[in-house]
């Protein structure tokens, strides 16, 4: 079965069309690794997915059905949730527990179920102890760990990761690959994983879906990080250079995707004032 | 001691100030943690000065100022959450709004010239002046208020943790925007009845931000902060009995006080053990 099917979808955001026609299929329990310069789409694709944008054309199915909002079988994690600290002194225990049933009326009060199933999410990235901490007095990736466990309440059988290597240092960025890596292993669920750079992905990663350009392409590594493809997306000439296992994406002389890294960095700091906005598309 | 403070209750304007100090601090210290969490003390700030238009503009068609008050920044409380945070994050465009607010109320005032001493009443509350059918009206919107709180809670605090997820998990933020800036709404005309227009945030924000330096549980959060309010709303009557000084002053200074003190320490030995 296919945990996402597209067809001919076109996404718009404010008037600009954000994803045009695009067709694809991704089967269930694979880790998909989503790349794409900024304003290719990668959030409004995720947007779509929980049925927060509707399409201006064609369908999505995920998981079986069209694509509605609310559907408890998807896990989010929003873009650039990690980077604004908290001012309560709240622990991030609570910010777990207030997504189990957060939907439905009533007291802050836990069932039991509820209790049970915010610890297992917890229990899954190993934040068991991390949580009774106040999360403002927590780094960057431990705070990450913790909105994974957000994400992960409710089993879903989906997970959709916006941009989560965001701010984290190189050792840390690995740590988070790895865990969204057991992840996808324990509990056989499929992984959507948007980012910036390809290189922390490559081991973890079964396909890699690059948006650019209105368009998409879904494949392999090898298949879609070529020149020939992306060159295709970017609209422009990229060359592919391939150094000691690692995979550079040059436009002339500079290189893409780190230079967006960059201006994203600098970006999700100011979006750290306002919760909320969106950096980008 | 212990006898001269039980003394005052034997007047039964001290009686009902009392009773009503404890409904409007309850009140006030519940919803105005959730107004700290959320970012939006401006908004507490802002509908009490519209209270003001609405009080004065209550006493010229011979209402009484309370429903004024209730009307106004109900209506206010509503329109805000329904323009949503972009309206909410201009300074500009609410501190004008507030400046207008203010200035309607003195229009109004202007019209109705033997009212000198309620404006004062208005703008900085008489807690000693309330009667016994106001504190019923505070106990009947205060209950009100704090029931329809405890319905939407749960949504309501998911939605201030963590809105995107929220939304994306089918919490609309735009509902439990308005039902909880009604609520404030509420909270505000209840406060102004104590502290007056241009004190409500010493009793709705001063307690909940400085039992958001404590509490490491939002419900243990709400309880501290509601404590917090009720000390001080109860110490400055007390302290107000003893002076003479009006009762609105001490219940500010003492909102100020616990909040430097939950506030300042922290940093202090923050920088003492770098």
């Amino acid at each position: 079965m296919n945990a996402i099917e597209l067809r001919d979808l076109t996404l718009k955001l404010g008037g600009r069309v954000v994803l045009a026609d695009i067709s694809l299929a991704i089967p269930s329990g694979q880790f998909i690794g989503v790349l794409g310069p900024n304003g290719s789409g990668k959030t409004s694709l995720m947007r779509a997915l929980l049925g927060l944008v509707p399409p201006s054309g064609g369908t999505i199915s995920v998981l079986g059905r069209p694509a509605t909002r609310g559907n408890p079988r998807i896990g989010y994690m929003p873009q650039g949730s990690g980077a604004a600290p908290p001012v309560a002194r709240l622990s991030g225990w609570d910010f777990v527990a207030s997504v189990a049933n957060g939907h439905r009326l009533g007291l802050p009060i836990l069932s039991k179920a509820a209790r049970a199933e915010t610890e297992r999410a917890l229990d899954l990235v190993g934040a068991a102890k991390l949580a009774r901490r106040p999360l403002a007095d927590l780094s960057g990736g431990e705070r990450q760990r913790l909105l994974l466990a957000q994400a992960l309440v409710g089993e879903p059988q989906l997970l959709l990761l916006d941009e989560p290597l965001i701010s984290l240092d190189p050792h840390h960025q690995q740590d988070v690959v790895e865990l969204v890596k057991r992840l996808q292993d324990e509990l056989k669920i499929t992984i959507l994983f948007s980012a910036h750079e390809i290189n922390p992905l490559l081991s973890a990663i079964d396909q890699v879906l690059y948006l650019g350009g209105g368009k998409a392409a879904l494949g392999a590594v090898d298949e879609v990080i070529t020149g020939p493809v992306l060159s295709r997306l970017y609209g422009a000439e990229i060359d592919v250079i391939r150094v000691k296992g690692r995979i550079f994406v040059m436009s002339g002389g500079y290189e893409v995707e780190r230079d967006e890294h960059r201006h994203e960095a600098a970006h999700g700091h100011g979006a750290a004032h306002g919760r909320g906005a969106h950096g980008h598309v | 001691m212990g006898v001269e403070l039980m003394a005052m209750f034997e007047y039964d304007f001290m009686r009902n100030a009392f009773a009503a100090a404890t409904i409007v601090a309850i009140l006030a210290g519940t919803t105005g943690y959730f107004l700290v969490l959320r970012g939006q003390t401006f908004a507490g700030h802002a509908l009490a000065h519209v209270g003001f238009t609405g009080a004065t503009g209550a006493v010229l068609v011979g209402l009484a100022p309370l429903w004024g008050l209730v009307a106004l920044t109900t209506a206010a409380g509503i329109a805000m959450g329904f323009t949503g945070e972009r309206l909410a994050q201009r300074d500009v465009a609410i501190g004008l709004v507030l400046a207008f607010a203010l200035a309607l109320g003195l229009l109004f005032l202007h019209f109705y010239t033997a009212f000198a001493t309620q404006a004062t009443t208005l703008l900085f509350g008489n807690v000693l002046a309330v009667d016994v059918p106001t504190v019923v009206v505070l106990l009947i919107l205060g209950t009100a208020s704090l029931a329809m709180l405890a319905v939407i809670s749960r949504p309501l605090i998911f939605a201030s943790l963590e809105p995107e997820l929220a939304e994306a998990k089918g919490v609309s933020l735009r509902l439990y925007s308005v039902l909880f800036l009604a609520i404030i709404a509420l909270t505000t005309a209840e406060c102004a009845q104590i502290v007056g227009v241009l004190l409500v945030f010493a009793l709705m924000v001063g307690p909940a931000a400085a039992a958001q330096r404590f509490a490491r549980t939002v419900v243990a959060g709400i309880a501290l902060s509601a404590f917090l309010a009720l000390i001080e709303a109860w110490g400055g009557i007390t302290l107000a009995y003893y002076t003479d000084w009006p009762s609105s002053f001490w219940i500010t200074a003492l909102s100020v006080a616990i909040y430097v003190l939950a506030v300042v320490p922290r940093p202090v030995a923050a920088r003492r053990s770098a």
